[in-house]
């Protein structure tokens, strides 16, 4: 099938982007452009190529970036927060429940107590990106 | 300026199969073996090169997606994958040494112009020369 594989490579480029700019205001457009489609397409093509949209691997990058520095650095949840590009706490602390499964600030203390582990970055940032959530819904007792 | 390759992927089905073949029955030793959420960092290296790192990793999520991870599968079982070449100093020393062990040769030493060479699997299905270099041989004579 010629053709396929030159496509999963533009589509590589957005995807790549998003590991490169995360922290950054990314929508749809921007991606599509640097992987060389338009819009329409981008979206739908990136998700039969990597099994997830844009906007979730975009979200799930920066998850894992921010469990990256909770691990590893001193910095509060709400610099955490702003550093991997949530614009508010709400909404990354809802997600970061989703897909890990606990409060930031309950896994960062956990991690800090122990020490980050002797895996190197370039691994972490590959392999530790979680791909799915965990929690489907907030528990009632999570929304009071 | 690269100055060397310090790490190389090992795709495995399975870590703690592959860490008993490599150790077992390759004689490898670990050199980390640290878990991360459900991450499961994991490397050997051969007892003769303690500073490349080989990575056991299994496919999959979010590393590739599921159907992704099903095709490597597919291709370590169909014995396609070959990650690379080892060396020995002995290669009909070690080729008897291992196969006692029970290692899955595909070809016995034999001549080759670079030195005699012998082909094993691992147990997910990856398939590595080992090969006696001649300049080794030479090197080791001389010592």
């Amino acid at each position: 099938m010629p053709g396929a594989i030159p496509v999963y490579l533009h589509l590589l480029r957005a995807k790549d982007l998003i590991d490169r700019e995360y922290a950054h205001e990314l929508d749809v457009p921007a991606l599509a452009r640097e992987a060389l489609a338009s819009p329409a397409h981008f979206s739908r093509s990136f998700k039969k190529a990597f099994g997830e949209t844009p906007h979730q691997y975009l979200l799930r990058r920066r998850v894992e970036r921010a469990k990256d520095l909770l691990r590893s650095t001193g910095l509060s949840v709400t610099d955490v927060c702003l550093e991997v590009g949530f614009r508010s706490l709400g909404s990354f602390s809802t997600a970061f429940r989703e897909l890990v499964g606990e409060p930031p600030s309950v896994y960062a203390r956990r991690w800090r107590a122990v020490g980050a582990p002797p895996i190197p970055g370039c691994f972490m940032l590959m392999y530790t990106r979680p791909h799915r959530a965990v929690l489907d819904k907030p528990s009632p007792q999570d929304r009071s | 300026m690269i100055s060397g390759l310090s790490h190389t992927t090992i795709w495995v089905l399975d870590q703690d199969e592959a860490l008993d073949f490599y150790t077992k029955k390759l004689g490898f030793e670990v050199n980390t073996d640290a878990t991360m959420d459900d991450f499961r960092w994991l490397t050997v290296s051969p007892p003769g090169q303690p500073e490349h790192e080989l990575i056991l990793l299994v496919p999959g999520p979010p590393m590739m997606d599921e159907e992704a991870a099903e095709q490597v599968k597919a291709l370590l079982a169909k014995g396609v994958l070959g990650p690379g070449a080892f060396e020995t100093d002995d290669c009909r020393d070690t080729y008897e040494e291992l196969s006692e062990r029970g290692v899955n040769f595909l070809s016995e030493p034999t001549e080759r112009f670079y030195g005699i060479e012998a082909t094993f699997r691992d147990n997910s299905g990856n398939w590595f020369s080992m090969t006696e270099r001649s300049d080794a041989r030479a090197t080791a004579k001389a010592r």
